[in-house]
């Protein structure tokens, strides 16, 4: 098949970048999206240009290094997909397929299509752990917890952090990211003892950090390549409020 | 040339208590004392992150540093199937012993005793501290931790999360780890790659790293340092590590004075979706897990290209079944693998290439239910779909061998430090447990093993005997000359412009080592490896172009400091398995091999850890270490 592929490219610091065109012939529908951007880079660097720079490590799609928008959308067409999974056979030939990165003022542009996202580490560090030091647990079967509720956080924490949330959405908030964590933990008897202060320090971060607020809308789910749901959004809104209610009465007290 | 007399210092005394008296032995330093050191760790995959993590806890000022944005995209996030612990929940009679015993014997007898008697032990406590931290691992309907069997055991110790292990344990590491950068106790240095190893005295006291997003060349220095960097199957192009796993660091080590151990020791695992063709960048492992419920089996008649749902079961051979009734599909890796392999080189592979077989769910579907195969291993099914386009739930998965894991890696003592003192060297990136060949769901054990619950009390204990530096010392004059070389070998790189991409010459050299230092090695192969790997090298430096600058975010450069040392290493995996006339493991020599092509150990010649020593201008010199069964008798591995 034939491609015609628009790309962003950006210099790295540079503050303004632009669309170029590339078209590549006989690519084999069988071949990954990723892939298919080696052979476009492998053409740049024997015409001795500079590649397109882009993220991307296990091509499995769990590292959650990849990640740029294909034809408007997160990680391309394909539902519960990253980009590396993606494969050229969901194109047809002579498609026109635009590529730009995730944009999010809380995301700056590396170069090209490689963005930092940094801010989600600052918003994990701000409470998305158990505070237990090695060495310190119990017997792992001391604590038992109902299938359900471990199945339900494990669902939670399957999120890969790639950021697909937060470039889906027209204010780019984090809120899905951060509302997986949360209810990861809240979910589970280990992370409830912390549960009060987690949710308000993380919803602090993710404040500060630039993340704009959340309506609602589903677009974060509806392309999160893991496909983690609202549901977790509720959970976070349920503790927050648990928790500010909390906080007010130890004030008042 | 340095001689060096390599002794594990595992301590005298009883296996089943040596490591608790050891421990207890080991020279402590208070939170306060702790504070005055600072310790470089390199990777915070789960070695590095368990690592820092403890070792912050205690109170040491740790500066991570990471090729990735974070520490939760490093490769061992990728592990799918589990991890070990002898819990023995399931009253099937296991225990730390049959625990240490199954390793030292799937790693075919060439793994040091008190090593892996310490990782069994450990096992135990991995799984309390992963659960304590959130570990969402699957439970059973009680409520209680579940746990599946994997290759080369007979009892149920795997501890999962779906397919998806690895990233839940990492996930783990990770929390802990962002807990103490936090408390400003660890600093992190997101996409730097280390280039050298800084010796002072003797002692590894620093590093040279380059920040992959502005180019620059910085150097650190520190009291300690601890390598974390994983595994380099990367060496062959196409395998299952992700695309950025390298050598880089290790080898930089090796060139330091830290001898690489079993460097030839890399594992193939038997359930990989085979190449489809030529711009095939990485390979997709199935986890082993599947081969719990999947059958493994090839046409009887050579070239049927039947599908496989119109041949009928007679004309079905189930060869692991066949060929081993005890543990059929469950045979360790390093066995499925080569048979795999004979069955198509006999001609009786499937596919477009010939080189698959087939893995068959249709009976456990059968018998089972397909919601029930669809809960245990529904995400691999879906990925599979993915990437191949076809429904194994309707039709089998194809699989080949392919590259997956090393079990050779930087030479440690029992204490993980290298033959530099003050280097250590954790997880994937050293080659003291897994012997020959390394059973599945060990390498999680043995990474968080080593981060979490050995190096934390080893390093404490040489650092306990080490005056802090307690200041910066990167203006010494050994730092300015590893600053200049790492700088003259950049500008060297980008002043090569010739007309090979990087990959190119990657795949070049993949093509050589998996041909001749693959599944199945021989002399002649071997040696027309050492003739073929320098003219590999000649054009990488005399033929590959870097576009771009230096300076810069240049993705082609980072390559190309890779491909440059798995060239180098290439050439010593070749020495190591020339060197080695026996058939082990991983390692078969096919001059070795019984009359039932079984792997044929030679324990009165080779019943040692190969250690090779890095020379410029020379061949590789061996140092041995003999290993010592006081606990084991050693036998021929068998399945059947």
């Amino acid at each position: 098949m034939n491609i015609n592929l628009k790309i962003w490219r950006q210099g790295s610091g540079a503050t303004k970048g632009g669309l170029r065109a590339y078209r590549l012939e006989n690519i084999d529908p069988n071949i990954s999206f990723l892939e298919m951007l080696d052979i476009l880079n492998i053409k740049l660097v024997k015409e001795k240009k500079d590649p397109v720079a882009f993220d991307h490590d296990c091509r499995e799609g769990i590292c959650g290094s990849c990640g740029f928008m294909i034809n408007g959308r997160p990680h391309g067409p394909q539902k519960a997909t990253t980009v590396c999974q993606l494969h050229m056979r969901a194109f047809n030939n002579e498609d026109n397929i635009l590529l730009e990165p995730f944009r999010a003022e809380s995301f700056p542009v590396i170069k090209d299509l490689s963005v930092d996202r940094k801010a989600f580490d600052r918003i994990i560090s701000s409470g998305g752990y158990v505070s237990t030091n090695t060495g310190e647990a119990p017997e792992a079967n001391s604590i038992t917890i109902e299938k359900e509720y471990a199945d339900e956080a494990f669902l939670a924490s399957a999120c890969i952090g790639c950021g697909a949330c937060v470039a889906a959405c027209k204010n780019s908030s984090a809120m899905l990211f951060t509302s997986a964590k949360v209810s990861h933990l809240s979910l589970l008897p280990q992370g409830q003892e912390e549960g009060k202060e987690r949710v308000a320090e993380m919803v602090a971060t993710m404040d500060e950090e630039g993340f704009g607020s959340c309506t609602n809308t589903g677009a974060c789910s509806a392309e999160c390549p893991k496909e983690i749901g609202q549901v977790n959004i509720a959970r976070l809104n349920q503790e927050y409020i648990s928790s500010s209610l909390y906080s007010l009465l130890k004030k008042k007290q | 040339m340095t001689d060096f007399n390599l002794f594990s210092k595992a301590p005298e005394g009883e296996l089943y208590t040596k490591w608790e008296e050891y421990k207890n032995s080991l020279k402590k330093l208070t939170p306060e004392e702790a504070n005055k050191y600072k310790i470089i760790v390199i990777g915070t995959g789960l070695a590095g992150a368990s690592a820092s993590a403890t070792l912050a806890e205690s109170g040491f000022n740790v500066h991570a540093f990471s090729f990735h944005e974070s520490p939760r995209r490093a490769h061992s996030i990728a592990a799918q199937g589990g991890i070990n612990a002898a819990k023995n929940y399931k009253s099937d009679g296991d225990s730390v012993m049959r625990l240490f015993y199954d390793t030292i014997k799937g790693g075919d007898f060439r793994s040091r005793e008190d090593n892996v008697y310490r990782l069994a032990e450990i096992s135990k406590n991995i799984i309390d501290q992963c659960v304590a931290q959130g570990v969402p691992f699957a439970r059973e309907y009680g409520g209680l931790l579940d746990n599946r069997s994997f290759g080369g055991v007979q009892v149920s110790r795997t501890f999962y999360a779906r397919g998806q292990t690895g990233q839940q344990l990492l996930l783990g590491a990770y929390s802990a780890l962002s807990r103490q950068m936090e408390k400003k106790k660890v600093v992190f240095y997101p996409r730097h790659d280390m280039l050298d190893v800084v010796l002072v005295d003797g002692k590894a006291k620093g590093i040279v790293t380059r920040n992959l997003v502005d180019g620059k060349i910085e150097t650190h220095s520190a009291d300690i340092v601890i390598l974390a960097t994983g595994g380099y199957s990367n060496v062959y192009y196409l395998s299952t590590n992700a695309m950025a796993s390298n050598v880089t660091a290790n080898w930089r080590a090796h060139r330091k004075g830290a001898l690489f151990a079993n460097p030839s020791f890399t594992q193939i695992h038997p359930t990989c979706i085979p190449v489809k063709n030529d711009f095939q960048s990485k390979l997709t492992l199935m986890s082993e897990s599947l081969r719990n419920d999947g059958r493994v089996w090839v046409p009887k008649k050579k070239n049927d290209q039947r599908k496989p749902t119109e041949i009928p079961e007679e004309e079905r051979d189930y060869y692991l079944e066949r060929i081993y009734p005890a543990f059929g599909n469950l045979v360790p890796r390093d066995v499925a693998s080569r048979r795999a392999k004979e069955v198509c080189d006999e001609g009786r592979g499937i596919g477009p290439t010939g080189f698959a077989v087939y893995l068959d769910f249709q009976k456990a579907i059968d018998e089972k239910g397909e919601d029930f195969i669809r809960e245990k291993y529904g995400n691999l099914f879906d990925m599979y779909q993915n990437i191949t386009d076809e429904n194994p739930y309707k039709t089998p998965m194809k699989i080949y061998p392919a590259v997956h894991y090393t079990m050779g890696g930087l030479w440690v003592d029992y204490n993980l430090m290298t033959t530099v003192k003050g280097l250590f060297s954790i997880g994937e990136s050293n080659f003291s447990d897994h012997g020959a060949n390394r059973l599945g769901a060990s390498a999680l054990m043995q990474g968080l093993a080593d981060g979490y619950f050995v190096v934390p009390h080893t390093a404490m204990d040489f650092l306990a005997k080490e005056a802090p530096l307690l200041k910066d010392i990167t203006d010494r004059p050994e730092f300015k000359e590893a600053e200049e070389k790492t700088k003259n070998e950049i500008n060297k790189l980008m002043g090569v412009n010739g007309k090979m991409a990087v990959d190119e010459v990657h795949r070049e050299l993949g093509k050589v080592v998996w041909d001749k230092i693959g599944m199945a090695r021989n002399e002649a192969g071997l040696k027309e490896a050492l003739s073929e790997i320098p003219k590999i090298k000649e054009k990488f430096w005399g033929n590959i172009s870097i576009p771009g600058s230096e300076k810069d975010v240049n993705q082609e450069l980072e390559k190309a400091l890779r491909i440059k040392d798995f060239i180098e290493l290439a050439e010593l995996m070749a020495f190591d398995a020339l060197d080695r006339k026996e058939s082990c493991g991983a390692h078969f020599r096919e001059e070795y091999q019984t009359e039932e092509n079984e792997a044929q150990r030679n324990d009165q010649d080779y019943k040692y850890v190969a250690a090779w020593d890095y020379s410029e201008n020379e061949n590789p010199k061996l140092f041995k270490e003999e290993l010592k069964y006081n606990n084991v008798k050693l036998k021929t591995r068998s399945y059947k």
